[in-house]
């Protein structure tokens, strides 16, 4: 009956998908204004329809109610609850329908939020929405329908793929949908512009919480993604540039450069038609990141779906969704008018560089994700562009772009650098090459590449602490009485998110710089060497988990001097239902280094297979992804809260 | 300086720094593409030292361990390769499985220093599948 009942909501949040959609553009041209307010009101009801729909098959994934196809083919009534709620998602039906869900909320946070927008503005966002919504919601519908009931009952189910039986997993695509679909409003705003021909000032300032909340998220989830993949995967990496995360990236990547180009529009109405652009390009970009992964058409892991039908409905909604845009585009873009000439030094040209690289970098990897798809359509050869290629074009790319970030805070709008900068300057330089020179000095072993990229790591983070410590001051100097009040009003946000670049770039060059690895077949009482330390295996157990048999070792490590500084216990898991193997790495963190261990295969008399890493700065991979997203939350919030201050200004 | 001559400046530098990223880009594919041979299609004088990726089934009886080194030979329906491997196997490496090789040939052997295999039989390699289905030695259910 529940199932039923969401089915029937599902359709329903059709039906007002397609009025959210056709109401705003018919008022547009008639002077039936009230059907504004109506649009406003739809998208309300159209997120209380989809979650209802999205509880629902929530509540037959819990219930184990296993005469829904989609829970008899991917739950089992053994799982534990928390798995079987994050089943719910673990799919192709299921996780397209969190992706409407999560755009439908979006929606409706719109209508709720931002009163000072005029609601004609509004509801034909809200009606751009409203076309993404249909469209995906006759998706759903027609080819993928998660409420399919079977006709002969099993009496159990398939069981989920026990790789995805993790935490880290049930986390990973709700905060990535979350990133996602933030853009499809960013691209709403954007198309909505070219449709009234405005975008001034106060558009972009109400487009650009969204895009941080967006990009917020989608720089968590890929950072859970990669997490997971680091604890989960037994590879010891953090980043494979497998095609699925690289399909992540292109949209962070746009959304990257979309989050400063729009700056640039609020504070001085320039680039705007290139930020229009943007947004119909980063949403794009996660339209393919959600789809063309999941239709099957990239080898990997987080492929579902291989149905032919749907991967054609898919290629259709994107052509839908980007073909008119960019059209529209063309015909608009260039009426989007610009203030005043362009300064070659100033913060505006350090912005326009950070998007220019940005967009290199993504035209990088989706040539290194695609180019083998195409190959393999066009003559049907089979390769793969790996990782020594995104090393050899990416990673120059983005060591530029880390270098421009030193420079651009010390730029001004529309006039050349900051006065009285000098000794700042002398500074940031000065440190940059004496830590260089030492490194040189102190190191023969490390590479040309290796030195490069610590000295800009180093550069950026001195300029980042010099320009803060600069604001600061000048501030203390010429405000001695609301010092205080001030002082919260300088750039925080920026400072902590390009910090979090600096704090990642120390975890991911560590890691790649100075990581030591072994592997060995090893019994009982053997030692191995990592790095300085040593490694013992102690013992190997059994032990029952809640649906999975383990193999479990234990592994001392042994410092230098001979002192025991930690145990690890990898395990080797085997999930009788799925009828599968997987290995749990073991993982002792520390703020300097992880070592993480691995147990393969072998027996009582040859030994077992292990693998050690000794990984330096490796969690600080992660610290700085949070603490970039951190950033982008305070500003988020800030914005919010100059909307909530500008209503009052308003009202009284 | 007028706005003209900058923005020439601007599209300057840009055009400049879009030219060597070109080139960077195309030299690094051409020396990075990683090719996809099953055993039959192995053309020792086309591939030479470059580094490619074979896939097929584990042959029956075929894995030999010895301390961390492993034999094992790939095939098809046609063709064998024998690889060796040194390090640690995935969790479900075993007869029948089907797996990729990633390395170099090295005499008569080829030397891998990867080999993948997904986890059982519902998650083949999709290359792999693909070509077994292609040449008839396809037994799974369809590939997911």
């Amino acid at each position: 009956m529940i199932t039923e009942l969401g089915h029937f909501c599902l359709v329903l949040a059709f039906v007002l998908s397609v009025s959210q959609f056709v109401f705003p553009i018919f008022a547009l041209n008639s002077n039936f204004k009230q059907l504004h307010l109506i649009t406003l009101k739809m998208s309300l009801l159209n997120a209380i329809c989809v979650l209802l729909s999205f509880m629902s098959l929530v509540w037959a994934f819990i219930v184990s109610d296993f005469s829904v196809a989609l829970v008899a083919e991917h739950s089992h009534s053994s799982k534990p609850m928390i798995y079987k709620i994050s089943g719910t998602w673990g799919n192709h039906e299921g996780s397209l329908l969190m992706w409407i869900l999560i755009l439908s909320i979006f929606g409706a946070g719109l209508a709720l939020t931002q009163k000072t927008m005029p609601i004609s503005q509004k509801s034909l966002i809200l009606g751009i929405q409203g076309s993404i919504g249909s469209a995906f919601l006759a998706f759903c519908l027609f080819t993928s329908n998660p409420f399919e009931r079977l006709s002969n009952i099993p009496l159990d189910g398939n069981g989920l793929n026990p790789v995805l039986q993790d935490i880290g997993l049930a986390l990973h695509p709700p905060t990535l949908y979350v990133g996602y679909v933030g853009l499809s409003l960013a691209f709403s705003f954007a198309v909505a512009a070219l449709l009234i021909n405005t975008f001034d000032k106060n558009w972009a300032r109400y487009m650009r919480v969204w895009v941080q909340i967006a990009w917020c998220a989608l720089t968590l989830g890929i950072g859970l993604g990669s997490w997971w993949a680091y604890y989960e995967l037994g590879w010891g990496g953090w980043w494979f540039w497998d095609p699925v995360e690289n399909a992540s990236l292109m949209p962070w990547l746009a959304a990257t450069a979309l989050l400063h180009s729009v700056i640039v529009v609020e504070q001085r109405e320039q680039l705007k038609s290139w930020t229009v652009l943007l947004a119909i390009i980063g949403f794009s970009l996660s339209l393919l990141g959600t789809f063309i992964v999941r239709s099957g058409l990239l080898t990997s892991v987080h492929s579902f779906a291989s149905d032919p039908t749907r991967g054609l409905f898919i290629l259709g909604i994107l052509i839908i969704s980007i073909g008119p845009p960019l059209i529209l585009f063309a015909i608009r873009g260039p009426k989007l008018k610009t203030d005043g000439p362009l300064v070659l030094v100033s913060r505006e040209t350090a912005l326009i560089a950070n998007n220019f690289l940005l967009i290199c970098a993504t035209i990088v990897v989706l040539i290194g994700t695609f180019y083998p798809i195409a190959l393999e359509m066009t003559t049907g050869m089979k390769i793969t562009v790996g990782p020594p290629f995104f090393e050899a074009t990416f990673n120059p790319i983005m060591g530029l772009l880390v270098i421009i970030m030193g420079v651009g805070p010390f730029m001004i709008w529309k006039q050349g650098l900051m006065r009285k900068t000098k000794q700042i300057w002398m500074f940031g330089i000065g440190i940059t090459a004496l830590t260089t020179f030492i490194i040189i000095q102190a190191s023969t072993v490390l590479s040309i590449g290796a030195i490069v990229g610590i000295s800009t790591v180093i550069w950026l983070g001195a300029t980042i602490i010099c320009d803060l410590v600069f604001k600061v001051r000048t501030l203390k100097r010429n405000n001695k009485s609301d010092f205080w009040q001030r002082l919260i009003h300088l750039q925080w946000s920026m400072w902590m998110a390009h910090f979090g670049v600096v704090i990642f770039l120390i975890g991911a060059l560590g890691e790649s710089i100075f990581k030591n690895e072994t592997v060995a077949r090893m019994h009982i009482g053997e030692q191995i060497q990592i790095g300085a330390d040593k490694a013992e295996l102690k013992s190997l157990s059994t032990r029952t988990g809640s649906n999975y048999e383990a193999l479990v070792a234990t592994l001392h490590i042994i410092d230098d001097q001979d002192n025991h500084i930690g145990t690890l216990n990898p395990e080797k898991r085997i999930y009788p239902v799925e009828r599968q193997t997987t290995t749990e790495a073991a993982i002792r963190q520390k703020l300097t280094h992880d070592y993480y261990a691995v147990l393969g295969d072998g027996n009582q008399t040859d030994g077992y297979t292990i693998r050690l890493y000794r990984k330096p700065f490796v969690s600080w991979i992660w610290f700085g992804v949070l603490l970039m997203a951190s950033g982008a939350a305070v500003s988020a919030l800030k914005n919010i809260n100059y909307h909530k201050k500008s209503i009052k200004v308003l009202k009284s | 300086m007028s706005p003209k001559s900058n923005r020439l400046i601007l599209f300057g530098v840009a055009a400049a720094f879009l030219i060597s990223a070109a080139v960077l880009t195309l030299s690094a594919l051409e020396e990075n593409i990683v090719y996809f041979y099953t055993p039959s299609e192995l053309d020792r004088s086309e591939i030479g030292s470059r580094s490619i990726r074979i896939g097929g089934l584990v042959k029956k009886d075929s894995i030999h361990i010895n301390g961390l080194t492993a034999r094992f030979v790939i095939e098809d329906a046609t063709s064998q390769q024998t690889v060796i491997y040194t390090g640690a196997l995935p969790d479900i490496f075993r007869d029948g499985q089907g797996v990729i090789a990633e390395g170099k040939f090295k005499n008569k052997f080829f030397k891998a220093n990867v080999v993948m295999a997904k986890h059982d039989e519902k998650y083949m390699p999709r290359e792999v599948a693909d070509k077994l289905k292609e040449q008839g030695v396809w037994q799974g259910e369809t590939s997911r």
